[in-house]
């Protein structure tokens, strides 16, 4: 028994020592702050009105090594369809196969959000020798590394959404990123917030890249311009958590004037918080999501949505046709990431579409829409 | 139990019988007022009625999911399709209704329908193809959740409509001495009433438990083993559509609206003294472990401790009570022995 107990305390000691040191580790790299935030004022090059084609200061890859007559066999190992951003992305991808007559097989398969399922996945696609181009959106960014390396050696690779540490493939294919998407929605909170008001950031989980980057982007910003951040707390994406804890912290603190958001998915379920409290309406970041979006027009809330544009999906499909016809591509294809802002909102309404669907998903314009993603 | 204790052990007898009522009392009353006192310590409005009523009201699902839980483990089972069987609530509710206020009322009885089949099919394997209903529930659990990102293709679509809702969100306003009593504090009471007539007073709960406690002694007592079963798991199945309509309401559509929930209710049950195993179980000392363990979660938002730490803390009393629990139950045991 006593043995046990020990045995337990050392278990507990240890996940305490992880968490502390994955807390410690600093995800903040201020260069790529920096550059992220100049690109939002850059100009894209590319065809006006398709962002899903345009780049970001490229720089271009030869790639007449690849080229090969079609069809081509184009191979997808996809992180996970878990959660409806990458469903709508997931969708418009699809769309995107079907436009290109070029691509006999689209092979996906799906790793179900785990590492060793997504390494095996890419693994046995190499060994069927099947696939002539590897399209990869990495699980988690350390853990997926060696294997796309390996990969890169065999067949070229495409990796896009999330990131790898290696330079190996082709094109690497991404809207600007966290920093910038955490940033400008700080920067709107700090311009709107009246003096010596209360802000409670909502995040989703910790230690993935892409959401510690949001992060820290708008922490840098609200601490340089010394607003009073109240608390900074983890939902699991859940609606009832969201709103358990925001009418917990209206209670403890009387009042909150701004929510900074990492993900939009809860926001409607924030803003209910203050409307069943009969709290006045806070200053919101959300992200381009249907029901987030009709709330902030009907209510007429202050607020501004970054996104992180599904319409990064249809990108390496093109890009996989234009590998294998040997034009060249970015080797860093950073895409635009707009911000939708009171004067855009209505642009961005469309309400024949289910309230979980991303604004931003370049899908308009295709076959099948909108029943394929679930409108009418 | 306490009549061989003080038949055994020499002493004091008011003394033994005030110990042993204190002893009879399920311990989690005394959790859950130290808790509220520490929460009301924190922050003093958290005992007035308007704020008070709106933690019930966010209680108010898992207790419901809690008093189902409890005749399953009395009767010697668990059920862990409860929060798929929650999410499955909210998401066909929606795609159902779709945000027209006409749908509410059928789509409410074909959610429950959906429920009573849910239980009668739980409850009819685990009886009569004697699968434990772990195995039964846990693959219940899958297929539902499954089922769930079937019919909505991974994305919720649809919407609950303000009157499905209202059970979750709305208030009556200007109640006399309360201020805004909300409609899922009122479902809450009359399903409370009613599950501690149901456990309490009728031979249901007394079966349940008798089933629960030794199988073979209720068959030869006579007691329809199965039929006790399958209306155990068909209550608990009612009960997640409810809280799935409480819940949608609350907070409104999310694909992992449910998820964790078979766990809490079931740590909920334990909290309340229930025993694991089955055949020993209190319905309102079940609703009380629910209502610590919101406001454990409440606790811990207010004293603004980061989260990783929460969930260990949290793990550590459930630990903790489960422990105690087994360690009252071995102590009975040993002086029973003696």
């Amino acid at each position: 028994m006593l043995r046990t107990i020990r045995i337990l305390l050392a278990l507990l000691a240890t996940s305490f020592l992880t968490l502390a040191l994955a807390q410690a580790s600093e995800f903040f790299n201020e260069a790529a702050l920096l550059r992220e935030l100049a690109f939002m004022e850059m100009e894209a090059e590319g065809p006006e009105g398709q962002p899903w084609v345009q780049a970001i200061d490229p720089t271009y890859a030869d790639t007449s090594q690849y080229a090969k007559d079609g069809p081509w066999t184009v191979c997808f190992s996809n992180a996970d369809v878990g959660n409806p951003w990458r469903v709508v992305g997931y969708t418009t991808m699809l769309a995107q196969v079907d436009l290109q007559p070029n691509i006999g097989r689209f092979i996906h398969i799906d790793a179900e959000g785990s590492d060793d399922k997504q390494i095996s996945d890419i693994n046995g696609l190499l060994a069927s020798g099947d696939c002539d181009i590897l399209i990869v959106s990495p699980n988690t960014t350390a853990a997926l590394t060696p294997v796309v390396e390996t990969a890169c050696q065999q067949l070229p690779v495409i990796v896009f959404d999330r990131g790898v540490n290696t330079d190996c493939p082709v094109s690497f294919i991404r809207p600007i990123g966290g920093y910038a998407f955490g940033a400008v929605a700080a920067n709107f909170i700090v311009d709107n917030l009246p003096a010596g008001g209360n802000v409670l950031a909502l995040r989703i989980l910790p230690g993935v890249d892409v959401l510690e980057h949001r992060w820290s982007g708008a922490e840098r910003i609200f601490a340089a311009a010394g607003v009073n951040v109240v608390g900074a707390e983890f939902t699991g994406g859940s609606t009832a958590t969201t709103k358990s804890i925001v009418e917990d912290y209206l209670q403890r603190f009387g009042n909150i004037d701004a929510i900074w958001m990492d993900a939009g998915a809860t926001a409607v379920a924030a803003i209910e918080a203050f409307e069943d409290s009969g709290a006045p309406y806070p200053i919101i970041t959300g992200e381009d999501q249907q029901d987030f979006l009709i709330k902030w027009r009907d209510e007429g809330l202050t607020a501004l949505a970054p996104t992180f544009p599904t319409y990064q999906w249809r990108t390496p499909v093109i890009a996989a046709e234009m590998i294998l016809s040997g034009q060249q591509v970015p080797e860093r294809w950073t895409l635009p990431q707009p911000y939708i802002t009171a004067e855009t909102l209505d642009s961005y309404i469309r309400p024949n579409m289910p309230l979980l669907h991303y604004a931003l998903c370049g899908c308009e314009d295709m076959p099948g829409f909108p029943e394929r993603w679930g409108g009418r | 139990m306490s009549d061989a204790r003080t038949s055994t052990t020499p002493g004091p007898p008011a003394w033994r019988a005030a110990l042993g009522a204190i002893g009879r009392v399920a311990p989690v009353f005394l959790v859950l007022l130290i808790l509220i006192a520490w929460i009301t310590y924190l922050n003093p409005r958290f005992i007035e009625p308007t704020f008070f009523l709106n933690f019930l009201r966010r209680s108010a699902p898992l207790m419901v999911l809690a008093a189902g839980q409890l005749f399953v483990v009395v009767s010697g089972g668990f059920d862990l399709s409860q929060g798929s069987l929650v999410t499955l609530t909210v998401l066909a509710g929606a795609l159902m209704a779709f945000g027209d206020p006409a749908n509410t009322w059928w789509v409410i009885l074909v959610l429950y329908g959906i429920g009573l089949l849910v239980g009668v099919f739980n409850g009819a394997v685990t009886n009569y193809l004697r699968v434990p209903s772990f195995i039964t529930t846990l693959g219940m659990l899958l297929t539902l959740k499954g089922t769930a990102l079937l019919i909505t293709g991974g994305a919720p679509r649809g919407a609950l409509p303000p009157n499905f809702r209202a059970f979750g969100r709305n208030f009556i306003e200007d109640v006399p001495l309360l201020g805004r009593l909300p409609w899922a504090v009122i479902v809450l009471f009359v399903l409370a009433a009613l599950f501690i007539y149901l456990f309490h007073f009728t031979n249901l709960g007394k079966q349940a438990l008798a089933v629960g406690d030794n199988q073979r002694a209720a068959t030869l007592a006579g007691i329809h083993v199965a039929r006790v079963r399958i209306t155990a798991f068909v209550i608990s199945s009612l009960t997640a559509v409810t809280a799935g309509i409480l819940l949608g309401g609350f907070s409104g559509v999310s694909l992992n609206v449910g998820d964790g929930l078979e766990l809490e209710s079931i740590s909920a049950v334990v909290l309340g003294g229930a025993a694991l195993l089955g055949g020993r179980g209190n319905m309102p000392a079940a609703l009380a472990g629910a209502l610590t363990l919101q406001a454990l979660f409440t606790l811990l938002n207010f004293l603004g401790l980061p989260s990783p730490i929460r969930v260990t803390v949290q793990g550590a009393i459930i630990i903790g009570a489960v422990g105690y629990a087994a360690w009252r139950a071995v102590r009975a045991g040993q002086e029973r022995g003696a």
